[in-house]
């Protein structure tokens, strides 16, 4: 009888967890090293997905359905690739505590991070208490409950897209893609739930380039009052009372702006996360801002230049979380081509 | 929230030299505050023990012309380029600019050297050919204000007072202003860089004082070159002073500490402008918010003689402030000169009330 033959899955977020399952019901033998203690990597900081508000949770035991108990699966927690190499057709997975695992192939699906707003000194982030990003505002409204840092309601809100991305001055040229919408959708959660609070959306361009994004936008205003304000913060301070002032330019109104909030949620950008720099660089397939880079864009993006090491979700660019889950059900399918061929 | 600001502060703390200076005097430090650059002079020579050229020969970096585009940035290149020359006649390779302004001048030429070498050369060919002379990059280009918070706490040491209120034991709240030219131009050449500079916050806070945080913080002190120096701007220059002291003013500062000899100078001088113009001044008691330099404050706690630190060329007079640190002085000394002649008083304002206790 033959053996099964092996693939190592790094990284168990939603890209990893939608390749483990297609190869596992290719009856390949999948072991899956996870970092975390748990499972679902970023989508864990979520409440609600863009556009359809539907609840995370759900999203995300839908997705780990035949994986976790899947005898073709097995998941090891905290275990954090220091190293990977390809050694006599075997891929070698070195982790921080010492042990080795080897397989026919390995996908990199180490995912993303999110960019440190601290380095956009100017906004205030770890400095004024009620300048937060935007995934301490999903762990809010996971609560149930905006507040401040004193423990009130805001009356305005303000988001600021592009923190992190398209932006010279971090290094960060690119589009992050998810943050405009996840904006549209942060906004009209606080307007539900404080319907006589004001939510303003600063942004350099809005980019609604996703099924229903268009209409969320027009909904946004239409329904919730959300207003948009084209044009980046420059500065943020305190007030005496702990509000947050705002420096910024309305630049289709050709004015500077002042503008006094109780909240500001910096729309943080993505960027590729250690992991995949790190592991990328070992097998010289590192693309441009720590990103993984694939093979072919068009025709074999989840393959990349080392025979046998694939790529999955986000760890190759921004994806959405739809286009990461089928990101990595695309690997499998090129991991099972790569491995019949190697019989 | 503290620790993430240490952290940053950390990132971008700079090499600051410790001995062996050449300093680089101010045009107009001396005129509007007098006693301030001879304050460092003292501090470094007498109480720190340093080796600090004051060169008679020294001249213009060019700053203010060529902000105001008067001056050609060729022209500015060679003329710093003989500042260097006359520092290494002196065997010494640490610079101290005593203003902000030429700080960010000295800095911009050296930056364009090291990135366009073909400038570096041209500069040492029209030094040359128009002089004669010869010059080396210095080593390290610290401001002069760097220097005082690298020395901090040993200053300290030898501090009879500190920046508290003495008859309530609260520490003195400071509104501390940063000249743009330290920090924005090149963030990494300022000690806690572009946007929280902590030059002068690392001081207060050595010396007891407390620093305000308000929201205005960053804005523009009103100088701004071309808003002042072109007079159709000046309404630009006093409204932008305004608009900081309208939003400090909640947080009652008992003085403004500033590394800059503009910002120092118009911050203290607009308080009259707009006290003339509209009766309107931004303390308790009509005489303005204080405004030292901070080699002023540095020798006030160090015990020297207000009056010889030349606190009574300010504007806004110092007296309370000297009463709430316990400073001693004496007033009839106040307008005396060097010579020990009475120079006479100054005219005074109709609105802005600058006799103590009156």
């Amino acid at each position: 009888m033959e053996n099964k033959k092996t693939v190592l899955v790094i990284g168990a977020g939603p890209a990893g967890i939608s390749a483990a399952k297609s190869l596992a019901n290719d009856n390949i033998s999948v072991t899956v090293l996870e970092k975390e203690d748990t499972f679902g990597g970023n989508i864990n900081n979520w409440a609600k997905l863009f556009p359809n508000f539907k609840d995370a949770g759900e999203v995300k035991s839908s997705l780990i359905q035949n994986f976790v108990n899947n005898q073709n699966i097995k998941i090891v927690y905290n275990k954090k690739v220091t190293e990977l190499k390809k050694h006599n057709q075997k891929w070698i997975a070195n982790t921080s505590d010492g042990e080795v695992f080897e397989s026919d192939a390995a996908i990199l699906s180490t995912g993303f991070k999110v960019f440190d707003a601290q380095y956009k000194e100017e906004l205030g982030y770890g400095i004024y208490p009620n300048v937060i990003t935007s995934v301490e505002f999903e762990k809010m409204y996971k609560n149930g409950k905006i507040l401040t840092v004193q423990g009130s309601v805001p009356k305005k809100i303000a988001f600021l897209n592009c923190v992190g991305s398209r932006d010279e001055k971090v290094g960060n040229h690119y589009c992050s893609r998810i943050c405009c919408i996840a904006a549209v959708k942060q906004a009209i959660e606080f307007k539900e739930l404080y319907p006589q609070s004001e939510a303003f959306i600063f942004y350099m361009d809005i980019r609604m380039a996703g099924q229903f994004y268009e209409e969320l936008y027009r909904k946004s205003q239409e329904k919730h009052g959300v207003v948009y304000i084209r044009g980046r913060i420059s500065e943020t301070s305190s007030t005496i009372d702990k509000k947050v002032q705002i420096k910024a330019e309305d630049t289709l109104a050709a004015t500077p702006l002042r503008m006094t909030v109780d909240m500001l949620v910096l729309m943080i950008g993505v960027e590729a996360s250690k992991s995949t720099t790190i592991l990328s660089k070992q097998n010289n397939i590192d693309g441009p801002y720590g990103f993984a880079k694939s093979k072919d864009i068009h025709t074999a993006d989840n393959y990349s230049n080392e025979n046998g090491l694939f790529l999955a979700g986000s760890c190759k660019r921004p994806l959405t979380l739809t286009e990461t889950i089928a990101d990595g059900k695309s690997a499998a399918i090129s991991v099972v081509e790569y491995l019949k061929q190697t019989k | 929230m503290e620790e993430f600001t240490k952290k940053y502060w950390k990132d971008y703390q700079k090499e600051i030299a410790d001995d062996n200076f050449y300093y680089e005097r101010s045009c107009i430090r001396q005129s509007f505050f007098p006693g301030s650059e001879a304050a460092f002079l003292k501090i470094l020579r007498d109480i720190l023990g340093k080796n600090i050229i004051d060169d008679p020969n020294q001249h213009t970096c060019t700053g203010i012309g060529y902000h105001s585009d008067i001056v050609p940035f060729d022209t500015t290149m060679t003329v710093v380029a003989r500042i260097f020359s006359l520092m290494k006649d002196h065997g010494v390779n640490n610079f101290i600019p005593s203003c902000v302004t030429s700080f960010g001048i000295f800095n911009e030429v050296v930056e364009t050297w090291n990135h366009f070498p073909e400038e570096y050369e041209k500069t040492k060919l029209f030094l040359k050919q128009a002089t004669g002379r010869d010059f080396e990059i210095p080593q390290n280009i610290s401001h002069a204000s760097d220097i005082i918070y690298k020395y901090r706490k040993e200053l300290k040491e030898k501090m009879p007072y500190r920046l508290v209120n003495r008859n309530t034991g609260k520490p003195l709240r400071v509104v501390e202003h940063i000249g743009c030219h330290y920090s924005k131009l090149f963030a990494k050449k300022s000690e806690g860089g572009m946007e929280f500079p902590k030059v002068l916050v690392g001081m207060i806070e050595e010396w007891g004082g407390e620093v305000i945080d308000y929201p205005e913080r960053r804005h523009c002190c009103g100088f701004g070159f071309r808003q002042y120096l072109v007079m159709a701007n000046r309404g630009y220059s006093v409204a932008n002073t305004k608009k900081k002291f309208e939003s400090m003013q909640p947080y009652k500062p008992d003085f403004i500490v500033a590394n800059c000899p503009g910002c120092t100078m118009f911050m203290d001088r607009w308080q009259y402008t707009i006290a003339e113009m509209e009766g309107k001044t931004y303390d308790d008691n009509k005489m303005g918010i204080p405004v030292l330099t901070y080699e002023e404050m540095a020798g006030l706690l160090l015990g020297f003689n207000p009056w010889d630190l030349g606190l009574q060329l300010h504007q806004v007079q110092v007296e309370p402030l000297l009463d709430k640190i316990g400073i001693p002085y004496d007033p009839k000394d106040k307008y005396v000169g060097k010579s020990g002649n009475f120079l006479g008083e100054p005219e005074k304002p109709e609105n802005l009330v600058t006799v103590y206790g009156k």
